[in-house]
């Protein structure tokens, strides 16, 4: 299967930006760990700190975590945790100090705890994205994140400093837009579990400008080898919309699945994909920065909000633009809102959009791969019309 | 034009022959090996029948040993195996449920036999043929006598979804004395409400066409008709729908040929 070359500076990365990390922090700087898309991590970037994803993808510390977490619970919770009580995370290990949203219940309990290992804030965030009154609400949390940080650091965090970061964000938002956005053309120049794990890696970049540079050398190679009509895949593989639960290198297993079964995955609509990079921080001079920041993160349509209406806007937008033949809605075992949002999502998909809609519920163990095969491959079955 | 569908399920491999409109079948235990039983069963059969292998223009694979079977010539999920298979037997149309040994599956079809939508059970055995087989054996019978003994009976009710669970429930009924007829038709009640719940997001669907090894059940077949509240067909060869639907593919793709 053909592979664009800077997939291979990717794979590199992987050690690399560890390396990164353990300098920067031998020159002193300060890294901040966070675990959502919620994160505003232009605060971070004003404070002068480094922010990096510590969102938890692979199986290994899950064992680790049941010592301290029910066994039925969702495995990206587990992951994060395991991560951080086994002190595997080279990451983690890095963090100065962590910032976390009161997203769904499990993550917010489990955060109790890990507070406990690291100096943490958890911002409260609220859960109905369209009202005033949780607009404001939120506004001062960044209020309150801000002062934290600068008291934590020790530093001045300036308006400027923040409107600067929010540039540089933006930047780096529009660049991902663009790599997302080459699997536009058909056949896909590029395979789903490439563009994946090339965007899990950069959230360990920590240096935001190496990062926007290497992501815009992908995008410019992947749309050099779309222009010459170049792609592991055919004009009649299906294309595959992904959303639900967040996916990263070591939990990437249905969308091997749904590649290896014969179908191409073109659109990641869930958080660790596309869904918070659809609005970008309003820069307007005039508007107050908080403001800004609030509005553009409450607007994040995550499965903890309610109503979430935002989420199937952007799966029938997503749908259109990147020409999707079927939808697939991953949830991690004991999410429950993505769980019980999937109904919704049934219901949209099958008879609005009037696409082919499967739901699979796993964990990010190895052991119901055969049994989800049958299920994918029936699917790319029924999407070819056998 | 002769073609084949083999079958290799978790506990029968079923493969069918199929010559012009007249099908001949074979059912062997699958055992430790899905590819040898995929093998040696068709091998069986082509004798039995009198048939040279260069006759047989197509097979396909299907079931969970399909990607095992080295001899095939594509291998076709059991999803659309089954609802074709079903649909040859009981007319095209309606609602596909079938119990396996290890899974359970939900399929909705149009009247042209194409599948709409589908569901399968977790990735545990409850509610399949594998939690019949271990309730048989705790009871002392033989998972062929259960649709008899439970016939007519008032069952109990089994509460444990879990096939280990429900085994110690069901050891704990006999300490009490309750009679082994009455727990059997409780267990069956629980398998027809557990695959129902399941299919019932598919309802009303028209027609619902029973298959795969547990549809020789008929108690299992009358609860699940109570269930769904429907008539429940259970075609004679409901147990190799999964295989002639296989052969019907085969037959499609070697006129394609």
């Amino acid at each position: 299967m053909m592979r664009p070359q800077s997939m291979i500076i990717f794979d590199e990365l992987r050690n690399l930006n560890v390396l990164t990390v353990q300098n920067a922090k031998r020159e002193g700087k300060k890294v901040v760990g966070c675990y959502c898309t919620f994160t505003p991590q232009e605060l971070i970037l004003a404070a002068g700190a480094h922010p990096v994803t510590l969102c938890g993808t692979r199986q290994e510390p899950v064992a680790a975590a049941e010592r301290d977490l029910p066994r039925n619970l969702c495995p990206l919770i587990k992951s994060s945790y395991g991560f951080a009580i086994t002190g595997k995370c080279p990451y983690f290990e890095a963090a100065d100090l962590l910032v976390a949203e009161t997203t769904c219940d499990g993550k917010k309990k489990m955060y109790e705890l890990m507070g406990k290992i690291r100096p943490m804030h958890v911002m409260n965030l609220p859960h109905s994205p369209k009202s005033e009154e949780a607009l404001a609400a939120w506004t001062n949390e960044m209020q309150v994140l801000k002062d934290w940080l600068a008291e934590k650091f020790e530093v001045e965090i300036t308006e400027d400093d923040i409107r600067k970061a929010i540039k540089l964000m933006n930047r780096e938002r529009e660049a991902m837009r663009r790599l997302h956005a080459t699997t536009k053309v058909k056949p896909s120049p590029v395979t789903g579990v490439d563009l994946l794990v090339s965007v899990w890696t950069k959230g360990f970049n920590i240096n935001k400008e190496d990062g926007i540079k290497l992501v815009e050398d992908l995008t410019a190679e992947i749309e050099e080898a779309a222009a010459r009509g170049l792609s592991p895949f055919t004009g009649e593989t299906p294309r595959i919309l992904l959303t639900g639960c967040p996916v990263g290198f070591g939990s990437e297993k249905v969308v091997r699945l749904l590649e290896e079964c014969g179908a191409s995955v073109v659109a990641f609509e869930n958080c660790s994909g596309y869904k918070a990079l659809d609005r970008l921080v309003d820069e307007d001079p005039n508007k107050d920065v908080m403001l800004a920041l609030a509005e553009k993160y409450l607007s994040i349509p995550c499965s903890c909000m309610s109503p979430n209406e935002g989420r199937l806007e952007l799966i029938d937008k997503l749908a259109k633009e990147y020409q999707v033949d079927a939808v697939v809605d991953l949830t991690w075992q004991a999410c429950h809102t993505y769980n019980v949002e999937a109904f919704v999502i049934r219901d949209y998909v099958q008879n609005q959009l009037n696409l082919p809609y499967m739901q699979l519920e796993t964990d990010y163990s190895e052991s119901d791969v055969e049994q989800l095969r049958v299920r994918v491959q029936a699917f790319v079955e029924l999407i070819q019309g056998e | 034009m002769i073609t084949s569908g083999i079958d290799v399920g978790s506990v029968s491999t079923k493969v069918v022959l199929l010559l012009d409109d007249e099908v001949k079948y074979l059912v062997r235990p699958t055992g430790w090996s899905p590819r040898d039983a995929g093998l040696q069963t068709y091998e069986e059969l082509l004798e039995a029948v009198g048939i040279r292998e260069r006759d047989v223009q197509c097979k396909v694979g299907t079931g969970y040993g399909r990607v095992s079977l080295g001899f095939i010539d594509k291998a076709v999920t059991e999803i659309h195996c089954h609802a074709r298979g079903a649909g040859y037997l009981a007319g095209a149309g309606g609602l596909v449920i079938d119990i396996g040994g290890q899974d359970s599956k939900a399929i909705l079809t149009n009247d042209q036999g194409k599948v709409l939508d589908f569901v399968m059970n977790d990735k545990c055995a409850a509610g399949t043929g594998r939690f019949l087989q271990v309730i048989a054996a705790a009871l002392g019978v033989d998972v062929s006598e259960l649709g008899e003994l439970a016939r007519g009976r008032q069952p109990l009710e089994i509460n444990s979804k879990c096939t280990v669970f429900a085994e110690s429930e069901v050891i704990s009924l006999l300490a009490k004395g309750e009679d082994k007829r009455d727990i059997i038709a409780g267990i069956h009640r629980s398998v027809a409400r557990r695959v129902w719940g399941m299919a019932s997001r598919f309802a009303p669907a028209g027609k619902v066409i029973f298959t795969g090894g547990v549809a020789k059940n008929p108690d299992v077949r009358e609860r699940l008709a109570r269930a769904a509240g429907c008539e429940v067909i259970a075609p004679a060869m409901g147990q190799l729908a999964g295989a002639l639907g296989a052969a019907l593919y085969a037959k499609e793709l070697a006129l394609k040929k």
